[in-house]
């Protein structure tokens, strides 16, 4: 396999949050029953991980699964295991219907960390990030400024938000506008 | 600025999350149907101040289309639902009765 | 004169001197002065010229209401014109000018039109433009262009950003006064998350300047007190400086927050716009003194009582020496005691009422004033300055009693609450007869999504008017918020504030109240846009009787103040005029913002490069490395062509296009949408979808297909392949892939949700790279790897999965050029590396990559349509002669029903041919084929139009494709199509097919 680039090759940017593209990420979109014995076992198998309730994010030994529909999960890896990874759920799948795809590199990821990144993330989306309406391993599949985005809470505080591979520079650059100093809010803290 | 909860993921949305998709429980009229019945389909549609039923889609979030019961003239919603279904669940239909009794939309009341 | 008084001027540093020009003169002030009131300080009464008659005119008010005090503030990036002085925090450096003079402030010329005031009534211009329609144009229009206009125009580009931020409250309280302090006192207790904003730098409202004691301790103590116990809560949110700019459904409401406007040197945002959702709303946004209605009312040195008082208690500024008190209530004596107390004088108090007032009047009269019952001022003497007035009975016609000489008026008409955010979303308000307002009505709140009120007045804003009824009414409206939104409230007795008894005003709409045509047509309404109780009259003696119509008319209320000041006065003249009771002629609609708000806050982040999200293929670096010159394709930014050094677009496109049909080019098609349909149904969910039949597609064969909406007409096109029994991957246009998805998504979630099909959009996965022309497969085959790419091995419209050299690809053997061509899908992340190699390995064949011009000329060389151009949401696959892609054996597909009325199906309808000039030139984009006569409207009657239209390098000529009546039929015959100089070009109706009609070059 060729050298495989992610879109903006791990630019950063540190204002009063810091915004990190992390690299490439292992991503698989699964579309089937949520609620069937096959699902829970092929993501058992895949990422050591349970099958997550609405919004919600649960992380296992080798990967993470994020609840992304009623009949839609993410199945995030290490990037060279997404293709093995495709297999194994399409095994474990074998006879139900779903549907599994990687998505790995149609996908950027980026790392907000620091004090201010709940600010930074509220200037760009309608959603509320004050501690008690969003916490680590919640997903939340809204907008960033005029694009579709994912953000997911880390147990660290961090938070990561995940953007197609096309808009990568765009979101980039306004997460670091919004996180420019000067800008702070000091709201939710 | 509206915002609706989406039936499926939970969400109070926005309307910046959302596109709205036109009127609910339109019948679909194919090959074989008479003209009147597909012009009906096809172009006719209610524009009611009040009552209304209408197809939403959470866009900018999980992606599903549903169905939301509103008043046009004070925005109250009654309730979001599913889009598998041909007609509003009836606790939706009971909470517009008990606001503005002998409603009608269409063939609902 | 107007001046600095060593007293008052409680919002002063006087340690800190700051500098300021106005007008290019330099003035100095204080930390915590407004402009306004620096201007005063420094004895610029005079700070403007009104709109229609140049009428110089001074400061009125002191807040957000201020008509006349607007300045062109700041210089360059930081210009912005109509900035309220009474609402711009002095600072050190500030410069501005005044607005609507020529040449200057002191001589203007425009003042003409005051002379002319007479000629120049309400609805003068609609009258005067009815006719002749070329005066307008020639005549008018420049010249109201040239006197009219408040501010200048900013030129050059905003050097500040600006920003949003999203956020949640249980409850918002908008008004940092006693009663907003309350109510956020009595949220915040509950436990509730609030949010209490204030427009001003300031806490506590107008209370510390009418002063009055709270519970025995001086009311700026006990809102110091208050505000401190209030930063102690870790849910109450405190920001200054921050508007509640409108309020608007389901609990939206703005909030604008001026983060550095009083420091512009300050790092960071402007302004930012908060995009709240609140459960509930107070709005305690206080009251706004009316100002009375005599001759002369505008003249600088004539103001608002209570902004008098404003400036001497809060900056220490006199705005006159002698000043004359006029009112229809008692609290405009508060204004008198003020004066009084500060060293100034003041001649006499003329209470319009002809009992006089209440306890105010009598301490009044106790402390020596000269008061005068039942009086009025007839008119104001004056022009840049008051120097007098003259007194008249109010109950006559204006007949002069008495002139007495001063500088300066302080009127006061009665107040009325602030209602505007409480009216945006659709509260309902009551007249109050006694207090001459309308003051919201509690019963008759904006609703939310549930049905129930969403919004709450406190304090001044709900009526009353007095401090120990406003406390009270603060924290009612704080405890029920609280509770609306869900929060258990453990009921608190109220502060108990000191209450004066004052008697009861006596409503004052016109001064004196039978003064004639002459007094009228001075008293002045609307300010800024210089409307006057003549001008209200004439509108309903001219039969515009709705307050909206007169308003349209007269232009009352209409100027950047929003008639803050004129709204109630215009409709109680209108009222009278039409002899009906105020509340049968209401009130305009009141509409956000509260006032106006900057652009830059609302677009936030969206400027320079983040203006619009750009979309990048995985090889977008390299195009723009490589001088690739850009067209836009929905939101991504594609290569139209790469021009070389100084070469023209068409010569590159040209060159793009030979190279490629001589050897080989390479296209990035990166964006052409790609969807996965899997599941037992697919084969036949896509059979409804597409127009063709699908299911029988073979896996390992792709399919060209297209798609129709339910109206018959096409709105999207692509090449299907069949992935494995259960899965096909559907290519889109490159602006379809995601309105396709959703289409897709529409009818399985929403018709047949009992099919067994799931779908994924994977346009992003994949970098896709066109290799294209006879020298394709040598390219390929260069690379190395695994994958058979011979025309045996992959044949024309196959697919296969494989390696070529070190890649991961997908190859199809699809041809939109007509050449030999392959399209190869990598993982995106590759995709740069897979451009990169396939450039080296093509070097012996002088590779070149070429762009969307190239792609459209040899595609139409070909005869092959696009969606946008054939295409236009009203051409169906028949117009197009594509009748071999409409499955027959089909019961059902999408838009098959609308092919089948009677107009899809008729003969008359346009249809595709391919067309060719004589003289070999370039038919014009959007050019229609004549026809012989005309329509009704006089119009050449026309035949059909061109769609695609190049010059082919390949065959050195015109070429193009277009819709025509008869369509096919009319091989053969000539043709005229209009030109843009009026004449028109001869062209034969030709098979759309211009090259390799055949088919052999694609498949080799």
């Amino acid at each position: 396999m060729s050298k495989a680039v992610s879109a903006l090759d791990g630019a950063t940017f540190e204002g009063f949050a810091k915004v990190a593209e992390t690299g490439l990420r292992g991503m698989i979109t699964v579309r089937g029953d949520l609620a069937s014995k096959e699902m829970a076992a092929a993501v058992k198998a895949t990422t050591g991980a349970a099958v997550p309730a609405q919004r919600k994010v649960v992380t296992g030994d080798k990967g993470a699964v994020a609840w992304m529909s009623p009949d839609e999960l993410l199945v995030v890896v290490d990037y060279d295991q997404a293709e093995a990874a495709v297999a194994q759920m399409n095994e474990a799948l074998k006879g139900s219907h779903a549907l599994v795809a990687n998505v790995s590199d149609a996908r950027a990821v980026f790392r907000l960390t620091g004090d201010g990144n709940r600010d930074v993330l509220a200037k760009l989306a309608p959603v509320d990030f004050a501690h008690e309406a969003f916490g680590a391993d919640d997903i939340r599949r809204s907008r960033i400024a005029q694009v579709p985005a994912a953000v997911w809470g880390n147990a660290d505080g961090s938070f990561e938000v995940i953007c197609f591979r096309s808009v990568a520079q765009y979101v980039f650059d306004v997460l670091k506008v919004s996180a420019e100093v000067g800008g702070e809010v000091n709201h939710l803290g | 600025m509206l915002t609706l909860q989406c039936p499926y993921c939970g969400v109070w949305a926005e309307e910046t999350e959302l596109h709205a998709e036109g009127e609910a429980h339109l019948k679909r009229h194919g090959p074989g149907s008479a003209d009147h019945d597909f012009e009906s389909y096809l172009f006719m549609r209610e524009n009611p101040k009040g009552v209304h039923f209408e197809r939403w889609r959470h866009a900018s979030g999980c992606g599903k289309f549903f169905h939301a019961a509103r008043c046009t003239m004070t925005l109250e919603v009654f309730g979001t639902y599913p889009a598998q279904t041909l007609e509003p669940p009836q606790d939706i239909k009971d909470k517009i009765t008990a606001k503005y009794p002998g409603w009608t939309w269409r063939e609902f009341s | 004169m107007s001046t600095r008084l060593t007293t008052g001027g409680r919002l002063l540093d006087k340690s800190k001197q700051v500098t300021f020009s106005f007008n290019g003169k330099q003035f100095t002030g204080f930390d915590g002065d407004t402009l306004a009131s620096a201007l005063l300080a420094n004895d610029q009464m005079l700070m403007g010229r009104s709109f229609k008659y140049h009428r110089p005119r001074g400061v009125v008010a002191s807040g957000a209401e201020e008509p006349n005090a607007l300045v062109n503030l700041g210089k360059g990036g930081k210009f912005e014109p109509n900035q309220r002085a009474t609402t711009t925090e002095l600072y050190d450096g500030l410069t501005c000018t005044s607005q609507n003079h020529w040449p200057s402030l002191e001589f203007d010329v425009g003042v003409v039109n005051n002379y002319a005031a007479r000629a120049l009534p309400a609805g003068f211009y609609y009258k005067t433009f009815m006719a002749p329609a070329a005066a307008w144009k020639h005549v008018f229009e420049p010249i109201v262009r040239h006197s009219a206009g408040l501010g200048k125009a900013p030129k050059d580009r905003d050097a500040d950003r600006y920003e949003h931020f999203y956020a949640f409250f249980d409850v918002v309280v908008v008004g940092g006064g006693v009663a907003g302090l309350m109510a956020a006192k009595a949220a915040g207790q509950s436990g509730a998350k609030v949010l209490l904003m204030e427009q001003t730098a300031h806490w506590g409202g107008r209370a510390p300047v009418d002063g009055g004691k709270v519970d025995g301790v001086k009311v700026d103590d006990f809102i110091d007190a208050t505000v401190a116990e209030l930063q102690a809560m870790d849910n109450v949110t405190l920001r200054n400086r921050m508007m509640g700019a409108g309020v608007y459904d389901h609990g939206y409401i703005l909030g604008y927050e001026r983060l550095t406007d009083h420091a512009p040197l300050m790092d960071g945002p402007r302004h930012r716009l908060w995009r709240i959702r609140a459960k509930q709303i107070v709005t305690a946004t206080g009251a706004i003194e009316r100002p009375l209605s005599f001759a002369g009312n505008d003249i600088p040195g004539v103001m608002l009582a209570s902004a008098m008082r404003d400036y001497i208690v809060n900056h220490g500024v006199s705005s006159g020496d002698r000043v004359v008190v006029v009112a229809n209530n008692d609290d405009a004596y508060r204004t008198a005691f003020t004066l009084k107390i500060h060293g100034l004088d003041v001649p006499v108090i003329l209470d319009s009422r002809p009992n006089g007032g209440g306890p105010l009047a009598d301490a009044a009269r106790e402390q020596g004033f000269h008061v005068e019952n039942g009086k009025g001022i007839a008119k104001v003497k004056g022009g840049k300055r008051v120097t007098g007035v003259a007194i008249c009975a109010q109950a006559g016609e204006g007949a002069v009693l008495e002139e007495i000489a001063c500088d300066a008026v302080a009127m006061s008409g009665g107040w009325s609450p602030v209602v505007h955010l409480w009216s945006h979303c659709g509260g309902k308000l009551i007249w109050d007869e006694a207090q001459a307002h309308f003051r919201p009505d509690p019963d008759r709140a904006p609703t939310s999504h549930d049905g129930k009120p969403f919004v709450a007045t406190a304090g001044t804003a709900s009526g009353p008017l007095k401090l120990d009824e406003v406390l009270v009414d603060g924290l009612k409206a704080g405890e029920a918020a609280a509770e609306a939104a869900g929060f258990a409230v453990t009921v608190a007795d109220a502060p108990k504030g000191e209450v004066h008894d004052e008697a009861p005003l006596q409503a004052c709409w016109l001064m004196p109240q039978g003064a004639g045509p002459k007094l009228r047509m001075k008293a002045w309404l609307d300010y800024q846009n210089d409307v006057k109780v003549s001008d209200v009259k004439l509108a309903a003696q001219e039969g515009y009787e709705s307050v909206e119509h007169t308003k349209r008319y007269t232009t009352l209320g209409m100027a950047t103040d929003q008639g803050k000041l004129s709204n109630i006065n215009g409709l109680a003249v209108l009222s009278n005029a039409l002899n009906q009771p105020i509340p049968a002629t209401g009130t305009t609609t009141f509409r956000p913002p509260y006032t106006p708000i900057s652009m830059g806050a609302i677009a936030g982040e969206a400027r320079d490069e983040v203006f619009q999200p750009l979309r990048r293929t995985p090889i977008h670096e390299w195009h723009e490395a490589n001088g690739a010159f850009f067209e836009p394709v929905g939101h991504w930014r594609r290569p139209y062509c790469f021009p070389r050094g100084s070469e023209s677009h068409a010569d590159a496109v040209s060159r793009e296009i030979r190279q490629t049909r001589d050897s080989v080019g390479l296209l990035d098609a990166s964006t052409l949408g790609k969807i996965i349909v899997k599941g037992p149904d697919a084969g036949k969910f896509l059979d409804m979808m597409y127009t063709n039949m699908m299911s029988t597609l073979k896996p390992g064969k792709c399919r060209y297909g297209l798609m129709c909406n339910e109206n018959g007409f096409l709105i999207d096109d692509g090449v299907v392949a069949r992935i494995d029994e259960d899965t096909f991957l559907c290519h889109t246009t490159t602006g379809g892939a995601e309105r396709i998805h959703g289409w897709m998504e529409d009818w399985l979630q929403c018709e047949w949700w009992d099919w067994q099909v799931y779908t994924a959009n994977v346009t992003e996965q994949y970098a896709q790279i066109a290799v294209v022309g006879p020298n394709a497969r040598k390219v390929i085959e260069k690379l190395g790897g695994e994958m058979d790419v011979s025309k045996e091995g992959l044949a024309f419209m196959e697919w296969k999965d494989g390696k070529i050299g070190d890649f991961d690809a997908r190859a199809y053997r699809i041809s939109f050029s007509g050449e030999l061509s392959y399209e190869i899908a990598v993982p995106a992340s590759q995709g740069r590396a897979f451009w990169d190699a396939l450039l080296e390995a093509g070097k012996e064949f002088s590779i070149m990559p070429y762009g969307t011009e190239a792609l459209h000329v040899m595609r139409a060389e070909k005869g092959f349509i696009m969606i946008g151009d054939e295409t236009d949401g009203t051409v169906i696959p028949q117009d197009l002669n594509m009748q071999w892609a409409i499955s027959k054996k089909k019961e059902d597909f999408l838009g098959k029903r609308a092919q089948m009325r009677d107009h899809m199906a008729s003969e008359d309808r346009w249809k595709l041919a391919g067309f060719e000039t004589e003289d070999g030139s370039v038919i014009p984009d959007g050019s229609y084929i004549v026809d012989h006569g005309t329509n009704a409207n006089g119009q050449r009657n026309t035949q059909g139009r061109v769609t695609s239209t190049y010059y082919s390098p390949t065959l050195d000529r015109g070429i193009a494709m277009g819709l025509i009546h008869g369509g096919m039929k009319r091989l053969g015959d000539v043709v005229e199509f209009n030109k843009v100089n009026g004449s028109t070009v001869k062209a034969k109706v030709v098979d759309p097919v211009f090259y390799d009609k055949d088919g052999e070059k694609q498949n080799v």
